[in-house]
């Protein structure tokens, strides 16, 4: 290139020499350059606002760290201690076996239940659907402050309709009954909530997916004799298998670390019946200034959640491998 | 998915009218489900319209008998309410903006280019969809400390940004995908440079699916309490609707009209733009959902 270069220079006649190699290749080095310079922005937020915290977290649950190391700085390390204390304390496997039980009814409850709901949607008549997909989307827009406040004004003591109802039905030991003054109810309204929320976007995920099944696998699911149920196992279920998927770990994701209605309902209260990891973490931290505890549980939350979707994470590596 | 209901209903029209019995059951779930979903939202926007009389009596009216803008009034005239309404307006669209610029150019990248590293970035971006938020409190409370960032609503814009960033990239890519290359190469052959390819043929296409994307960081963001409840303490100027709309029942007592009337208020913004923008919403969600 080179010679090929200093070849044109002794020719002056040619006014268009062939700087063309070089300059290809150094429009070819700022192309290949382009890519990198796009998600730069991506890299930089994520380092700082993503990594960073998670470093810090993970690094402060290694270290003594409470309010006097807070404010004066000087966090001293302590190997770990402070995951000896966290596991060594009953309450945190009280907490951990709460926050599974917590997550596996929620989203058993949310999947069977949109399932069914998005299966409804396929067999309902155009007007009708529409209706119930636009009550599922209202639900669905609904803040979740907003719609945390609507339910504690549901199950309010005396004056909420749920116990009026309850009243009118006959059972008459719901006057004035106080949902959330006992664990056990707090906990169910808390479940009713969030399935609440959640079946929306279940339903209209999957109601997406079913319309992409083509109509005559079934009509030959039919002609073969197989019942609905066979027809949802042997049809639906295969065909829809990614999607559900998918769906199950998003919603256990969102289950396993939902903090704000159980903060706003209680703070993880009454005497700690609705504390789930996520909330456990933030109390040994804010109430009480044990930053490190707080850290090691949200380290160890995140391994938990880590474990419970290693399988899913694999799929999605091996999908994205035919990319 | 319009397609293929019409498509697939057209002949199914004429046997129907008679099993109609037979649907009895379906059509009656349906209405079950309807009423579930929709009622705890009536319930509040009707008790913000009841008077305090009429809310504390025995027994519920399930219709508006006496209508009253009285809780509406009670819940604007709280102290703070407009500057905590233009703090939430500036912090979510701050979000917003700054993760759809951002999430274009990686989408872009990603949709549109080959490059060492890209497999790797696009499972980076997949991770991080799932990044551990809740769990995150700690840290970025010390970090916000640090850097002096507490009280700030900087530091919840750039914490919303990178919530919704992961989600924004994925289904913008996922647009972009559905846009064929073609159009871009066809502009180029027609003397267009690249960005210009991009900017006339494939942005006006990806302007749906720019505006879809946007609400669910939009909603995020309108949404988010537990970092606005934690890092913004001292400084109550700094607060948001959704921090406001929790202590608002504690600051009022059992003023159970105000507080349905500012739950109503706080929820307005997100439910028009959902329902100007549902179809959309809806299918670009499945259509993210399916490819990621």
């Amino acid at each position: 290139m080179l010679t090929a270069h200093s070849a044109a220079a002794p020719r002056p006649a040619v006014t268009d020499p062939p700087p063309a190699p070089p300059r290809v290749r150094r429009r070819v080095r700022v192309a290949a350059l382009w890519p990198y310079l796009l998600v730069a922005p991506t890299v930089v937020g994520a380092v700082f606002l993503l990594v960073y915290p998670i470093v810090r977290n993970t690094v402060m649950s290694f270290q003594h760290f409470g309010l006097g190391q807070l404010i004066r700085g000087g966090a001293t390390w302590v190997g770990f201690a402070n995951y000896r204390t966290v596991l060594d304390d009953p309450e945190f496997w009280t907490v951990v076996r709460r926050t599974l039980w917590w997550t596996g009814l929620n989203v058993a409850l949310i999947m069977v239940l949109g399932t069914a709901v998005s299966l409804m949607l396929i067999r309902l008549g155009r007007r009708m659907r529409l209706a119930v997909m636009s009550g599922l989307v209202l639900t669905w827009a609904t803040p979740v402050i907003a719609a945390t406040t609507i339910f504690q004004w549901l199950f309010q003591s005396r004056f909420g309709v749920v116990n009026w109802a309850l009243v009118k039905l006959g059972f008459d030991s719901y006057r004035d009954y106080t949902w959330f003054a006992h664990g056990g109810s707090t906990f169910a309204i808390l479940v009713v909530l969030v399935v609440w929320q959640s079946v929306p976007f279940a339903a209209l995920t999957l109601y997406g997916g079913l319309t992409t099944i083509p109509a005559e696998l079934y009509e030959s699911a039919k002609i073969d004799g197989a019942s609905a149920w066979q027809s949802f196992r042997l049809v639906t279920f295969p065909m829809l298998r990614p999607l559900f998927a998918l769906v199950t770990s998003l919603e256990v994701i969102w289950c396993f670390k939902a903090f704000t209605q159980i903060w706003v309902i209680g703070e993880g209260g009454p005497n700690g019946a609705t504390t789930t990891l996520p909330v456990y973490a933030f109390q040994i931290a804010q109430s009480l200034h044990k930053y490190d505890l707080g850290a090691a549980v949200s380290t160890l939350t995140v391994l938990i959640l880590l474990v419970a979707l290693v399988f899913n994470l694999r799929r999605m590596f091996r999908q994205e491998g035919a990319l | 998915m319009t397609a293929l209901t019409t498509t697939g209903k057209a002949p199914v029209r004429l046997p129907r009218r008679r099993p109609r019995l037979r649907r009895l059951p379906l059509n009656l779930a349906a209405l079950l489900t309807l009423a579930v979903s929709v009622f705890p939202i009536y319930w509040m926007v009707l008790t913000a319209f009841t008077p305090a009389s009429d809310i504390q009596s025995d027994s519920p009216s399930f219709l508006p008998l006496h209508p009253t803008l009285a809780h509406f009034r009670t819940a604007v005239d709280s102290p703070g309410f407009g500057t905590f309404w233009r703090n939430s307006l500036t912090v979510t669209l701050g979000a917003v903006l700054m993760a759809l610029v951002v999430a274009l150019l990686a989408a872009f990248a990603v949709g549109r280019m080959r490059w060492r590293g890209r497999r790797a970035f696009i499972l980076l971006v997949f991770v991080a969809q799932m990044a551990p938020w809740e769990a995150l409190l700690i840290p970025m409370y010390v970090i916000a400390r640090d850097t002096d960032m507490l009280d700030r609503l900087s530091m919840l814009t750039l914490i919303y940004f990178m919530m919704t960033l992961p989600f924004t990239i994925v289904t913008l890519r996922g647009f972009l995908a559905a846009i064929p290359v073609e159009l871009e190469e066809a502009a180029q052959v027609d003397g267009c440079t690249r960005p210009q390819a991009f900017r006339r043929v494939t942005f006006p296409l990806l302007a749906p699916g720019l505006l879809s994307t946007s609400l669910f960081g939009f909603i995020t963001a309108w949404n988010e309490f537990a970092f606005a409840n934690t890092l913004i303490i001292k400084n109550q100027g700094a607060r948001t609707l959704p921090v406001w709309l929790s202590s608002f029942s504690n600051v009022f007592g059992t003023d159970w009209g105000a507080t349905m009337a500012a739950s109503s208020l706080f929820m307005l913004p997100v439910l028009v733009v959902f329902l100007l923008l549902q179809n959309r919403v809806t299918s670009g969600m499945t259509a993210g959902a399916v490819k990621g």
